[in-house]
């Protein structure tokens, strides 16, 4: 019986995987940059004419996105180099280029293997020359692992153009596929259908290896928690009580589940034992718990609580199960996620009737906003902590938008059909 | 049997309407028809009460509305008569984070049904669900649209 399920599970996911659609893409829009970009200067790699994906294009596209690069236009450029050898840097300091990336692709069998050299034009002087290997299916891989070795040279921080995204899609037609749950590239490309269902289907999360999610699902009529196996496609129901069974979240070490459960009464804090399925009630009143998130070391569980009169983020201490208020600006804070160095919250903030996505310093108390658009929900924190993904209105259709933490950097995901939210950032696998 | 009277009444009286205007020039229609739809359709409404099955809620509330509690009590009254399983469904309005929206969702569910219990429905035969803002009943955003779908809906 298990193993038939499982066949089927697994064929469903591959038929999925197999019909990659392109129109699921995201594209993206870039509505505002840094206020001093650094210019960058990326010459088209030599050998890389005519393949599926333009590997300068991509990588242009990775560092102008990081609001950290300005990339100046190929048709400016005065010479082409693709080794040192070629580098005149007079010709990158008359454009203003700060930084100079060059690169060749050399076919070995069937893949490529790509060499590639960063240059600090005012320095002259090569500070990084490395190389990665890949299929001619990996092409956008390889760009990506360009865009992170140069982000992270540059800025000290490593980049996050090669991590993964779920997000969920509603067609806003009943139909038996309306809701989708989907796997992409963090800029949107390569989408992936892991699951679609006349149903609802919400609250998308990672566990913190990248190897299993965990999401909500109203495919039998009534919400459920789920765990997906990523490499199999394998799902697991993990709860099916009476009432809310909702906003999963994975422990740091994987081996608990927290979770909203309201089977007592009203909505309370529960935390299961994955392996066998044991529940621990983390709190017990008469007001709305829900939406935890663990603390960065797992000591804690973070979730929203409406008992001091409007929703606000508290703190539970899960071996003395002490709760504390975390959040004190303003009527209305919700959703809380923690950044990955544990420092600070981001999350759903309500302003004179707006909501919008904010940051607040654990430490200190003190709270950011970070977006100003309208209906912003969902934030989502990126594995590297210098940007968010969250979900947002655009011309009357839900969007993804990413936002740096900084505030500097602000783009959209936007989708060609439907509407999109629930952006949930991989971890680095 | 009232309901499937005033149906037929109603279709009926529709018929005539639609046919009518199909037939007649725009003149005639005015002059024939009117008189005997609006006769047909007082009627309906005296013979078969359409009781409301979506009960609408203000702005993060779950306070039944005067008029909710008078249709649930002719609901009440239905079931004691002819007892039947009734589900209720719980909605938000898009504003704010999901599952705290699937959490008031929740509430207001519980707050129909706990009206209907004390008013003599066995709490064994209702099962409430919450969809929070995931089931919107109109798309778009605006009061207008948000005041429609927060809602519990008897089904």
């Amino acid at each position: 019986m298990i193993s038939r399920l499982f066949k089927v599970q697994l064929a469903i996911l591959l038929m999925a995987i197999a019909a990659v659609n392109v129109q699921a893409n995201l594209f993206i829009e870039i509505n505002r940059g840094n206020d001093n970009p650094s210019p960058v200067a990326i010459v088209p790699f030599a050998g890389a004419q005519g393949l599926p994906e333009d590997i300068q294009s991509i990588i242009t596209a990775d560092l102008e996105r990081s609001g950290f690069f300005k990339p100046i236009p190929t048709a400016d450029m005065l010479s082409m180099p693709v080794n040192k050898a070629e580098v005149v840097f007079r010709d990158w300091r008359v454009l203003g280029a700060n930084f100079l990336v060059i690169g060749q692709m050399i076919p070995e069998g069937d893949k490529y293997n790509v060499r590639y050299e960063l240059y600090d034009v005012l320095a002259q002087k090569n500070i990084l020359t490395a190389q990665v290997k890949g299929g001619r299916n990996g092409l956008r891989d390889i760009a990506h692992a360009v865009s992170d070795a140069v982000y992270e040279k540059v800025t000290g921080i490593r980049g996050i153009f090669s991590t993964k995204m779920l997000y969920v899609q509603d067609l806003r037609k009943p139909s038996a596929g309306r809701y989708r749950l989907m796997y992409a590239d963090v800029d949107g490309a390569r989408a992936q259908v892991l699951l679609a269902s006349s149903e609802p289907i919400l609250s998308p999360t990672w566990s913190a290896d990248g190897k299993r999610i965990a999401y909500v699902s109203f495919e039998t009529s009534r919400p459920a928690i789920y765990i997906m196996e990523m490499a199999t496609g394998r799902k697991t129901q993990m709860t099916h009580f009476r009432g809310l069974n909702g906003a999963p979240s994975f422990s740091p070490d994987g081996t608990q589940l927290a979770m909203v459960l309201s089977k007592d009464g009203m909505p309370d804090i529960y935390v299961m034992t994955i392996a066998n399925k044991r529940l621990r009630r983390i709190t017990s009143d008469h007001y709305i718990d829900t939406e935890p998130n663990w603390n960065a070391d797992g000591s804690g569980v973070i979730f929203t609580s409406n008992r001091g009169g409007s929703p606000q983020i508290y703190q539970i201490n899960l071996s003395n199960g002490r709760p504390e208020r975390l959040t004190f600006e303003g009527d209305y804070n919700a959703r809380p996620r923690v950044s990955p160095d544990g420092k600070s919250l981001v999350v759903v903030h309500r302003q004179r009737g707006v909501y919008h996505i904010a940051t607040q310093d654990i430490a200190t108390g003190n709270m950011r906003i970070l977006t100003e658009t309208w209906l912003d929900e969902s934030p989502s924190i990126a594995p590297n902590g210098a940007m968010l993904l969250y979900a947002t209105q655009h011309n009357k259709k839900g969007v993804l938008g990413a936002v740096s933490m900084d505030a500097g950097v602000k783009f959209r995901l936007p989708a060609k059909e439907g509407d999109v939210r629930e952006p949930a950032w991989a971890p680095y696998l | 049997m009232k309901k499937l009277y005033s149906a037929v009444a109603f279709a009926a009286a529709f018929g005539l309407m639609t046919g009518c205007s199909s037939n007649k020039p725009v003149e005639t229609v005015e002059e024939v028809v009117e008189p005997v739809a609006v006769e047909v359709v007082e009627d309906t409404v005296e013979e078969a009460v359409v009781i409301d099955t979506t009960f609408y809620f203000e702005f993060d509330s779950s306070s039944l509305t005067t008029a909710a509690r008078a249709a649930l009590m002719l609901h009440a009254e239905q079931l004691a008569a002819s007892p039947r399983a009734v589900r209720l469904e719980g909605h938000g309005d898009e504003r704010g984070s999901r599952e705290y929206n699937m959490a008031l969702g929740e509430r207001r569910a519980n707050a129909v049904r706990d009206f209907l219990v004390i008013q003599g429905v066995n709490a064994g035969s209702v099962e409430t669900v919450s969809y929070g803002e995931e089931r919107p009943a109109e798309m778009g955003s605006g009061e207008m649209v948000w005041s429609k779908n927060r809602r519990v809906e008897l089904k």
